[in-house]
């Protein structure tokens, strides 16, 4: 009697455990399977080169807004990366085991888990206000803040994997430290940091919060870092709240060309670390 | 030219484990000296306190005085210099992954800041021929990365790669110990060939080695140098009843 | 000392032979002029000492660059919440302002100056918790499936679409809600709801957009899944097989050995990874201000329009009328701020409990 009773719970559990996994890989795909569907049935070239129309005109593009997530997410990088790569430098190179490097570790996990809107009026506290206007500089250090700490966690993690042996040959051979680190450790766990940006790349490129006091948005072309910015999303938010069905057009476009842009990336991240980070370093 | 190498009360520890214990020996130039003894004797620890790669380790510690040719390498000069002037094949093949052939050898070269192309060509050609790799790999330098090689062909490159930066001193742990026999036959030829040049010191765990290369032996155990002596001495009549058990295979 | 040495020794060994003459071209030519003067080159080139210690206190400062990161959020928040503390002190978030002449609670009224954080705390917690409720159970079940039961094959695509869920933009997910969710609600469930279960008092009637905090909660619940799944399963992977097998060995059903051998061991790690889905449902902004309905409101109902502490910044923040105002949003931002780093804090340290951290994997 109690065996069947267990059994009869161990056959629930399996049953609940695939009812679940049901549950959410269903809507999942029904989602990704209307978002293609609406997307791809309002994409067209002209949505690639074209700026939005005027409020009732048929027609137009996000073509600005393309070209200004570029942009952003370029100054974005230019800050995010290389300090969130030194900062991985220091994590596993420098301070392996000490407080400090364990601080910084939590402090990174940690900072990853803020709202992304508080980045947002913080930048906008520390310099949209005492410069007077939005601007494309501010988007762009809001982004980069926000990469910092998912490129350094992500390079620490690649550097760790480089065998010690490597380091010691270096060493023995007398290079100096700051040339063995950068040309042969960090050179060796290229790949898998490489993988790293991208990653904080596809997560930063579909950020809205920090830009709707930042960047602000714009209508028009605009390539000049000190005034608004258009950006993608930014751009699908206020067209998908708007009443008009052309505007929705266009969201939906870009929302399809936002998730393929952020699939692909997660999809080459998963590649190259499913294929070994670093071939031959073993 | 090698230099000679005295050593003199050298003591050192990890965190709170001593070691290696009051070491004097004067290791001679243009010779091999081999260092035998049992696992964890202190063999490694020693050679690496003589490029000053023992105190890499967090919580390492030396005193005592190494003094190569005429300078006192703790207290002349700083860690990266002597490591130029004393090079180091270590117990695993450690090729740099990232780099052809040829930039793995020149790498103790390039990465210092030399960058004279017609010079370093002379110089991987003579480096890969005194460590007879260069037939196997003329043709690939480039192209081929260091890590595609056999384990033997690495372990040759990364003695290569030590040689291009002119030492005065080679030291090998165990170079040979993660090879098998016919690249170990190679690298004893190797070694035979290269004590002309250089001052060597191995780390072996193969008394048959030890007797095959090297000039001198050194007996060490548990962290103490038992004895130090010609080759011929330590393998037919040694002074010391621990040398005499350890060769004939009574531990260790 | 001369010693009778047994005969299994060495002694017939041959010592220092000449090695077998090499073929080939190893023979060395002669040495250039510069290529003999490469060991003076090296023994000029100094010891670098600056350039290492410049690199390394370059590599420091970049690391310390996160704490400044924190600092300077907090500064900035401080600083211009400055206006609305001195106007309401502590009293913003817990009192509110009844209007004298209605007798009904002014919240949120920027055109006489009365801000209250209650609606915003209220409206963050309710949709928070409910997507809490309604993601945590499934997660927990596709986690066990994916490493428990699943056969291999389909293990990485199944995991591969979990992952790909956390990768989809909040905004995307908006507006994916608003435009398909809201009206499922309006039309289908919301109706059902307040018909079956009206009586509660959580299923209002007023509110026939479909909007609410239902919506956003929902939506939230999609959203942190993915978190809360994929950290689950990193915290049942870490629990040893050894546990697996002790538990099997004692002639336990499948589930009995989950239950026993893994989940009882991976809990702490397990609820670390519920607060850490909690963490980002605090804060996730555009999908919840597309779906809540914007309302600084407390109801009861579900159905009812609301607001959140990330949401109302949001939708005020770029035309806030005055300095009192942006100041209140500040404030807000500024409470969300802390919140956030002490729920992900506390999270942290939970799943560090259990996985150890990040082991180093130096070779």
């Amino acid at each position: 009697m109690r065996a069947r009773i267990r059994a009869l719970t161990d056959g629930a559990a399996t049953g609940l455990a695939v009812l679940a996994t049901v549950l959410v890989v269903a809507p999942l795909v029904a989602i990704f399977a209307y978002l293609i569907y609406k997307g791809a049935s309002s994409l067209s070239w002209a949505f690639f080169v074209e700026t939005p129309k005027p409020v009732g005109e048929v027609g137009g593009g996000m073509a600005n807004a393309i070209l200004g997530s570029a942009i952003l997410l370029g100054v974005g990088s230019l800050i995010g990366v290389p300090v969130g790569i030194a900062g991985g430098i220091f994590l596993a190179e420098f301070g392996r085991g000490t407080k400090l490097a364990n601080a910084v570790r939590f402090t990174a996990d940690v900072l990853n888990g803020v709202p992304s809107i508080v980045m947002g009026i913080a930048v906008y506290s520390l310099i949209v206000v005492p410069q007077g206007h939005f601007s494309a500089f501010s988007g762009g250090v809001a982004l980069g803040i926000m990469m910092v700490p998912t490129v350094c966690r992500t390079t620490e993690e690649m550097l760790l994997m480089v065998p010690n042996s490597v380091r010691e040959a270096a060493l023995a051979l007398g290079v100096p430290n700051w040339r063995s680190v950068l040309a042969i450790t960090l050179k060796t766990a290229s790949p898998g940091i490489i993988t790293g940006c991208m990653l904080a790349f596809a997560r930063v490129a579909g950020e809205t919060a920090p830009l709707i006091f930042t960047a602000f948005g714009n209508v028009g072309w605009n390539t000049r870092l000190n005034e608004p910015m258009a950006a993608l999303p930014l751009q699908i938010y206020v067209y998908a709240l708007s009443p008009y069905d052309d505007w929705h057009r266009l969201a939906w476009a870009g929302s399809l060309v936002l998730i393929v842009l952020i699939v692909l990336a997660v999809s080459l991240v998963r590649y190259v670390t499913s294929r070994g980070v670093l071939k031959g370093a073993s | 030219m090698g230099v000679g190498i005295e050593v003199t009360n050298l003591n050192a520890w990890y965190g709170a484990n001593h070691a290696i214990q009051d070491i004097n020996l004067n290791i001679p130039a243009n010779h091999a000296t081999a260092l035998i003894g049992p696992s964890g004797c202190g063999k490694s620890t020693f050679v690496r306190c003589l490029n000053r790669m023992h105190e890499t380790i967090p919580g390492a510690r030396v005193t005592g005085s190494v003094i190569i040719g005429d300078l006192d390498i703790y207290k002349d000069i700083k860690p990266v210099e002597i490591r130029r002037r004393v090079g180091m094949v270590f117990q695993r093949p450690n090729p740099f992954p990232t780099m052809s052939i040829y930039d793995n050898v020149a790498a103790g070269l390039k990465l210092n800041g030399y960058s004279n192309r017609h010079v370093l060509d002379e110089i991987v050609e003579r480096s890969l021929k005194n460590s007879a790799l260069w037939d196997e790999v003329k043709d690939n330098l480039k192209k081929e990365s260091g890590a595609s090689l056999s384990g033997g062909q690495q372990q040759r490159l990364c003695i290569a790669r030590a040689l291009a930066v002119d030492p005065e001193v080679l030291l090998m742990d165990e170079p040979a110990s993660a090879l098998d026999p016919v690249s170990t036959s190679k690298i004893e030829d190797l070694i035979f060939q290269l004590k002309a040049q250089y001052t060597i010191v191995i780390v072996t765990h193969n008394m048959q080695q030890a007797a095959r290369v090297a000039e001198k032996t050194g007996f060490f155990l548990n962290g103490r140098m038992v004895e130090f002596d010609s080759t011929d001495k330590i393998f037919t009549n040694p002074s010391d009843k621990r040398t005499e058990d350890y060769i004939t295979g009574r531990f260790g | 000392m001369n010693v009778r040495v047994p005969e299994i020794r060495l002694s017939k060994l041959q010592f220092q032979t000449e090695p077998a003459q090499q073929n080939g071209e190893n023979h060395v030519k002669a040495v250039s002029a510069e290529a003999a003067q490469i060991r003076a080159y090296l023994l000029s080139r100094g010891n670098s000492a600056i350039a290492d210690r410049g690199f390394r206190w370059l590599m420091v400062l970049c690391a310390l660059s996160i704490f400044g990161i924190v600092v300077l959020i907090a500064t900035q928040l401080v600083v211009r919440s400055k206006l609305a503390w001195a106007q309401f002190g502590l009293d913003f978030f817990y009192k509110v302002f009844i209007d004298p002449n209605t007798h009904k609670p002014m919240y949120w009224d920027p055109v006489n100056g009365h801000f209250s954080a209650l609606p915003f705390i209220y409206g963050t917690l309710v949709s928070s918790f409910l997507a809490l409720l309604l993601a945590v159970p499934l997660a927990i079940g596709v986690a066990v499936f994916l490493t428990e039961m699943c056969p291999q094959s389909l293990r990485a695509p199944l995991a591969f679409i979990t992952e790909l869920l956390a990768a989809i933009p909040s905004v995307i997910y908006g507006f994916w809600a608003y435009i398909v969710l809201v009206p499922l609600l309006r039309d289908h469930l919301n109706p059902w709801l307040i018909k079956g279960f009206g009586w509660s008092g959580f299923f209002g009637d007023d509110n026939p957009t479909g909007l609410g905090f239902l919506a956003a909660g929902i939506v939230l619940a999609i959203m942190i899944l993915p978190i809360i799944s994929s950290l689950t399963r990193e915290v049942m992977t870490a629990v040893p097989q050894s546990q697996r097998e002790a538990v099997l060995a004692l002639g336990a059903t499948r589930w009995e050995m989950i239950r026993v051998g893994v989940l009882r061991n991976a809990r702490i790690g397990i609820v670390g990874a519920i607060i850490l889905g909690l963490g980002r449902a605090l804060g996730e902004t555009m999908a919840v201000t597309m779906v809540i309905g914007n309302s600084p409101e407390i109801q009861r109902s579900l159905l009812a329009n609301g607001s959140t502490m990330s949401a109302v910044i949001a939708n005020e923040f770029a035309e806030a009328s005055g300095d009192l105002h942006l100041s209140a949003l500040m404030e807000l931002g500024l409470a969300l701020f802390i919140v956030t780093i002490i729920v992900n804090a506390f999270a942290r340290l939970l799943v560090w409990a259990v996985t150890r951290g990040e082991p180093s994997r130096a070779g």
